[in-house]
Formats: structure tokens, C-alpha cells, sequence
């Protein structure tokens, strides 16, 4: 089991649906959402609960739309 | 019990690892889905934020793609005529020798128009930064050729490819300039892949605070994609950058301080 655990939240105004993001997620946790924020963009969503906080989509996300949490589980 | 935490129970702002740097301003980014600007700016913003130096930064936007760079960088910016950028930051550093000075800019700003001013700031070994986007065309303007586009690449002023015969050859001015004497640390990064962003942000690191010691001009070439000049989807650009890119424009340290 994994020993943290992650969130992200995604300031879905901001992006702009590049997906860049969906690739580098290694566990798989990021997708295109079917909605479409005020620009019409398929922003980014968790579909899952299996994410570790690794920062990995935060860091290619040219907009900076991504925000991490972690926490250590004891 | 542990593996069920709410959503609340983890968005705390005590278990924030990674957020927006207060540094860029609420202006959504003007740059198309998936371009390498955004990410290019936000570095060198995490990084000034990151060394406090907010107040003692001027930066010099470019004209291009990233000509608003002022209005989302949370600095003290100036704009610059075409290509001009770093003789604008030659007068602000000798102005004011104390503050970090950097310029912004493209390929078409530094290596077509402003050829002339990168190469002699260059040359005087001026105490500036200079951050340089290479994505091998005139993002702003339509796609057009630029002095960096790769042989046989197609733009809307090549649409057979660039022939080398008629067109010549790409410009390697990172190369160039760090054949220079005026020039102290020379490097190349991208920053399509996690990997990469981390090594860009040490190497931006290393070019601001080699500005401190006063023995020439710092460096950064990013290689980055420019997904609609080049009329593909933002991953088949960087796909298409690591394969004909990056063999041509090989991404490391050029010139490290001895």
C-alpha cells in the first residue's frame, strides 16, 4: 500500500486542456474532464484515488493550473 | 481508517506541495494549450521567489509570442524594441549594477532581428541574464521560417521545407555566443518532461546567481515546442521535438564556469 497520499486540484479556468499532464502521471490519474470550462476547453480531472502527490503534472503544466497536496500515511 | 481521507482531510494548506507561485500575476497566459512558454516563465518566477529577489529583478520583455511577458511576470519589467532587449538591459545593469537583470525573449527576437545586440552584449560580456525560447519559428506571426528552423522543416514561408540551397543554414547562436569570451556560463535545457523542467530550473538558478559575481553574460536556451506554428497537437509537438530538435540543438551545459 502506498505509504503517501496525493490530491491535485485544478483551477479549471485556467486550463487550457493541453494535456500534457495525462502522460507523465504515472498512476494513471489525470484525464480530460467531457465538460468544458468558460473557454471551452476539456480542462484536466482526477478519475481516480490512486494519486501520490508526485508533482510531475504540476511541473509540465504550462499554465500552472495544477495545485498538490500530500500527506504521509503513519 | 488511513486510506480513507477526504478530500478535506488532504487539501490542507499544510500538506501543499506544489502551487502557482505568487510571482506570476492572476492574467491568464496569452500562449496557446501546451506551449513551453507558460512553463519557461513560471521557472524563472519560482526561482526569483524562491531567492527572495523580487524587489532588486528587472526583467526586459521581448517582442514575439512573449511580448506581454510584463503583464504576468509580478516584477519590475520594461519592454523592448524588436530584437533590442539586450541592449535595453545593458543600460538598466550599468544603471543599476545592484539588481539582477534579465531578458526574455525568442528566437525571432534574439536570432534573427537581434543578432546584432545578442551577439555584442555577448561580446562585452555584459553582467546579464538572457533567457532564450527556441521553438525554430515566428510563433506570433503565423508560423513563418526563422534563422533557427530546421533543414527540411515545413512553415507558411517554407511550405516545402526549408532548403538549405536557397534558404541557408539554421543558426546555432547558443553555440556562437559561447565561443565568446564575453560569455560565462552557456547551457541548453527543455522543458517538456518533468525530468527536464528540474534540470532548466537548476540551470535558471545558475544563471541568476552567476549574475552576482560579475564575470559576464549568463546563458539559458529552451528548446520548446510551438505546437500550432507547427500544426500539431501539443504532446505530437514534443514528441517531434525530442526527435528532430534535439538532435540538431543537443540539450546541456555549453559552457561552464571553470
Amino acid at each position: 500500500m502506498a505509504t503517501v497520499k496525493g490530491r491535485i486540484v485544478v483551477d479549471t479556468e485556467r486550463c487550457k486542456g493541453c494535456q500534457l499532464c495525462a502522460p507523465v502521471c504515472k498512476e494513471g490519474t489525470i484525464a480530460m474532464s467531457k465538460n468544458l470550462n468558460s473557454k471551452g476547453y476539456q480542462f484536466a480531472t482526477s478519475i481516480n484515488d490512486d494519486c501520490t502527490g508526485c508533482i510531475n503534472c504540476a511541473l509540465v503544466c504550462p499554465d500552472g493550473a495544477i495545485t498538490v497536496y500530500r500527506v504521509k500515511l503513519n | 481508517m488511513q486510506d480513507t481521507l477526504t478530500n478535506e482531510e488532504i487539501c490542507k494548506p499544510e500538506n501543499m506541495v506544489y502551487h502557482r507561485t505568487a510571482l506570476l500575476t492572476e492574467a491568464p497566459l496569452s500562449y496557446c494549450p501546451g506551449c513551453g512558454h507558460g512553463t519557461a516563465h513560471r521557472l524563472i518566477m519560482e526561482v526569483i521567489e524562491e531567492m527572495k529577489m523580487q524587489a532588486n529583478t528587472i526583467g526586459v520583455a521581448p517582442v514575439g509570442c512573449s511580448v506581454l511577458a510584463y503583464d504576468f511576470m509580478d516584477i519590475d519589467m520594461q519592454q523592448a524594441a524588436h530584437g533590442r532587449a539586450p541592449a535595453v538591459a545593458t543600460g538598466i545593469k550599468r544603471l543599476y549594477p545592484d539588481k539582477f537583470v534579465f531578458t526574455y525573449q525568442g528566437d525571432g527576437d534574439l536570432a534573427a532581428i537581434g543578432t546584432c545586440e545578442t551577439i555584442h552584449a555577448c561580446n562585452r560580456g555584459e553582467n546579464i541574464t538572457i533567457f532564450f525560447v527556441n521553438n525554430g519559428i515566428y510563433g506570433m506571426t503565423g508560423g513563418q521560417m526563422a534563422p533557427t528552423t530546421l533543414p527540411g522543416m515545413k512553415t507558411a514561408t517554407s511550405p516545402f521545407g526549408r532548403d538549405v540551397e536557397t534558404m541557408g543554414h539554421p543558426l546555432k547562436i547558443t553555440e556562437l555566443i559561447a565561443n565568446l569570451p564575453g560569455t560565462y556560463f552557456v547551457t541548453r535545457q527543455s522543458v517538456h518532461t518533468p525530468a527536464n523542467v528540474r534540470k532548466a530550473k537548476k540551470a535558471i538558478e545558475k544563471a541568476i546567481q552567476y549574475q552576482k559575481l560579475n564575470k559576464g553574460l549568463n546563458f539559458v536556451e529552451i528548446v520548446s515546442n510551438c505546437n500550432s506554428g507547427w500544426k500539431m497537437t501539443p504532446l505530437e509537438s514534443n514528441k517531434w521535438m525530442e526527435e528532430n530538435m534535439f538532435p540538431f540543438y543537443p540539450l546541456g551545459d555549453i559552457k561552464v564556469p571553470k
